[in-house]
């Protein structure tokens, strides 16, 4: 798990609407080693898809700027490429699985030319041949071949997300963004869909980047997390660092916000207040004017990444000092 | 305790164009004064009608509403005025509730405007009152509901609902627009508010979590018919329809290292319109024999308040 398939270094975007510059990611590092599968975690405004497109390059144009940073897949700059090269990139090598199943197929076409077509667009082979292509991929998402002449709206939600995750993986590409893939989906459906997903990232060895809010999702599919919160990442590990041993105070507000199964609490204990206007963001730690550990000096200075160990790392003052702490427990 | 809201044999039927839907089919509740009732189900079980008709928003094909013990199934134009004031409604979307040509202040206010309860200056206190019950800033009162984030929109919402001093409210999907931190705000806040005032909730959702944490007893839903009914405890521990025991395994907890058994179920759902006689579950259902497919179980008790319609209850 060594090879790195992406890398995003101190990626920034911008909005530039009328009514100012929305600034929706601010320094984002991240990387994704081969095989691994990334949790982008955080609420509305965060960020999350904003930095999804721009590693599909798909930002509104020309609203939405990457303002600085680097995004390399595979070792390759993708700020680079030319219109041409992007076009063959995305689908191939990088394919993306909207949220709603309902209006991201296309209503007049049978689902399975829709899969045919992704396949033709990449690959030199006849039409005869990709529909067969489109038979198999077709049933290993679990819909029976004989339906590939019926129409999206002849499935039921789940089945349409199954046939979006076929086209995606059609030409079996390195890296797949799923942004929030089950979330219009009933929980019934949704337990079919991540238990497939989860499956077709053994059988086609694809990385993964899920986008989501609902840790449930994380701890079932991911072994990397990354909390984000106003565009920055403010904790980043792996699945047993976040949930075993969170950091941030964002983090453990996430989830204490959530109820328990398990336990009966009488109360939540939900994170105050809203997050910050994104056109106009504070100039310390975004997070302060909720944080219950908040210090004067947190509203002053934007807080320093935190080494934990060599993945664990926290966007915190708070957290400064327990790095040579731990390397002290550890010597 | 007397119940606040009961339903027996309730029942809505829609018209389509192969025939009937039977949206809410045969359901018999009963909710206790300040008690809160959850409904879950998923998408298409008729839930939110279940709801709209208890708001007389529907009328019913048949079956009986009866609130405070009077029969409340098809009142006249005045006496549903009259019922309106004790039953209000919390929406889903905070977005499309809320009237986009009205200030705060304005949309709080409709209400009581329209029973001619307040007037002038007291009207303005009152609202200034429900603004700070509800935990909105009182410099927003002129805005307007755009210029506003979901949950203070959510918050809205339920300081209207609240106007009127009802004694029952229907939440149709209050928190599933919000994000969990605002999510947790908003729960709170009815819970307090539940406690304050005494109000007698039925809570409709698709979020386990969600219902088990604000729920006394919860009724789970499927297709027009009620499939288990329990105190929420109790249904989590031990769920006894084999839907519910599949709903709950299927939810993700956010919790590693936890092995459960996940039951996946078939995909095949049997349509609501012209449905046939049997159990509406058993095309999807692991135990199902040929009895689940002829006759339909009515809810049996199986235990002290724990009801469950299932053939098979007792073997599985």
């Amino acid at each position: 798990m060594d090879e790195k398939i992406l890398e995003i270094e101190n990626l920034a975007v911008e909005y530039r609407t009328d009514d100012g510059v929305v600034k929706a990611v601010n320094g984002l590092d991240l990387t994704l080693e081969k095989g691994g599968t990334l949790g982008l975690v955080g609420e509305t405004g965060a960020g999350k898809t904003t930095t999804a497109l721009s590693i599909m390059r798909l930002l509104p144009d020309p609203q939405g700027v990457i303002t600085s940073g680097s995004i390399k897949f595979a070792g390759q700059d993708i700020l680079s490429l030319s219109k041409g090269e992007l076009r063959k990139m995305r689908g191939q090598h990088i394919s993306m699985v909207f949220q709603d199943p309902m209006t991201s197929l296309n209503p007049i076409l049978t689902v399975g030319d829709q899969i045919a077509e992704a396949i033709r667009l990449h690959e030199k082979i006849s039409r005869a041949e990709a529909a067969v292509r489109a038979q198999s991929m077709l049933e290993r998402v679990g819909i029976p071949p004989n339906r590939y002449s019926e129409y999206p709206h002849q499935f039921s939600g789940g089945m349409k997300q199954r046939v979006v995750i076929a086209i995606a993986l059609a030409c079996n590409p390195q890296l797949l963004i799923a942004d929030e893939p089950t979330t219009a989906l009933d929980v019934t459906i949704q337990a079919q869909v991540l238990a497939l997903m989860n499956k077709l990232k053994n059988d086609f060895e694809t990385s993964m980047i899920i986008i989501t809010h609902d840790l449930g999702v994380v701890a079932e599919m991911c072994d990397r997390v990354a909390i984000l919160y106003c565009g920055e990442i403010v904790e980043y590990g792996s699945l047993e660092d976040i949930f075993d041993h969170p950091e941030h105070p964002y983090t453990k507000g996430l989830f204490s916000s959530i109820p328990d199964l398990d336990t009966r609490a009488s109360r939540l204990t939900p994170i105050p207040g809203l997050a910050p206007d994104p056109s106009r963001l504070p100039k310390g730690c975004k997070f302060a004017n909720r944080c219950s550990m908040k210090r004067p000096e947190c509203v002053k200075t934007d807080p320093p990444v935190v080494n934990l160990d060599d993945l664990h790392r926290v966007k915190c003052l708070l957290a400064q000092g327990k790095d040579a702490e731990q390397h002290a427990t550890l010597g | 305790m007397l119940p606040l809201v009961e339903t027996k044999g309730l029942k809505k039927h829609f018209r389509v164009p192969d025939g009937w839907l039977h949206a809410v089919d045969g359901i018999d509740i009963s909710i206790g004064e300040g008690m809160t009732l959850g409904i879950v189900g998923e998408s298409g079980c008729g839930k939110s009608t279940l709801g709209r008709l208890l708001l007389q928003l529907l009328e019913p094909t048949d079956g009986v509403i009866r609130f405070q013990q009077k029969d409340v199934s098809s009142p006249n134009k005045a006496q549903l005025k009259e019922l309106r004031k004790d039953m209000q409604m919390i929406f889903q979307d905070p977005y499309s509730s809320l009237n986009p040509r009205m200030t705060v202040a304005e949309i709080i206010s409709e209400p009581m405007r329209r029973y001619h309860l307040y007037k002038g200056a007291a009207l303005r206190d009152r609202v200034t009152t429900l603004m700070n019950t509800v935990g909105l800033e009182q410099r927003l009162e002129n805005s307007y509901p755009h210029e506003l984030d979901g949950g203070r929109r959510q918050r809205i919402g339920i300081a209207r609902a609240l106007a009127l001093e009802p004694k029952f409210i229907v939440c149709d999907e209050p928190v599933s627009a919000l994000d969990v931190s605002i999510q947790a705000q908003i729960l709170n806040l009815m819970m307090d508010l539940q406690e304050e005032y005494g109000l007698t909730y039925m809570f409709i959702t698709h979020d386990l979590s969600v219902v088990k944490h604000i729920s006394d007893d919860i009724a789970v839903m499927y297709l027009g018919q009620l499939v288990e009914q329990s105190p929420a405890d109790r249904l989590f521990e031990e769920p006894r329809h084999p839907y519910s025991k599949a709903l709950l395994s299927a939810i993700p907890r956010p919790k590693i290292r936890v092995e459960r058994q996940r039951i996946i179920l078939k995909e095949e759902i049997s349509s609501p319109i012209n449905p046939t006689p049997g159990c509406r579950f058993a095309p999807r259902c692991i135990y199902a024999v040929d009895e689940c497919r002829t006759s339909n179980q009515e809810l049996v008790e199986v235990d002290s308040g724990h009801f469950v319609a299932c053939h098979r209850v007792n073997e599985i």
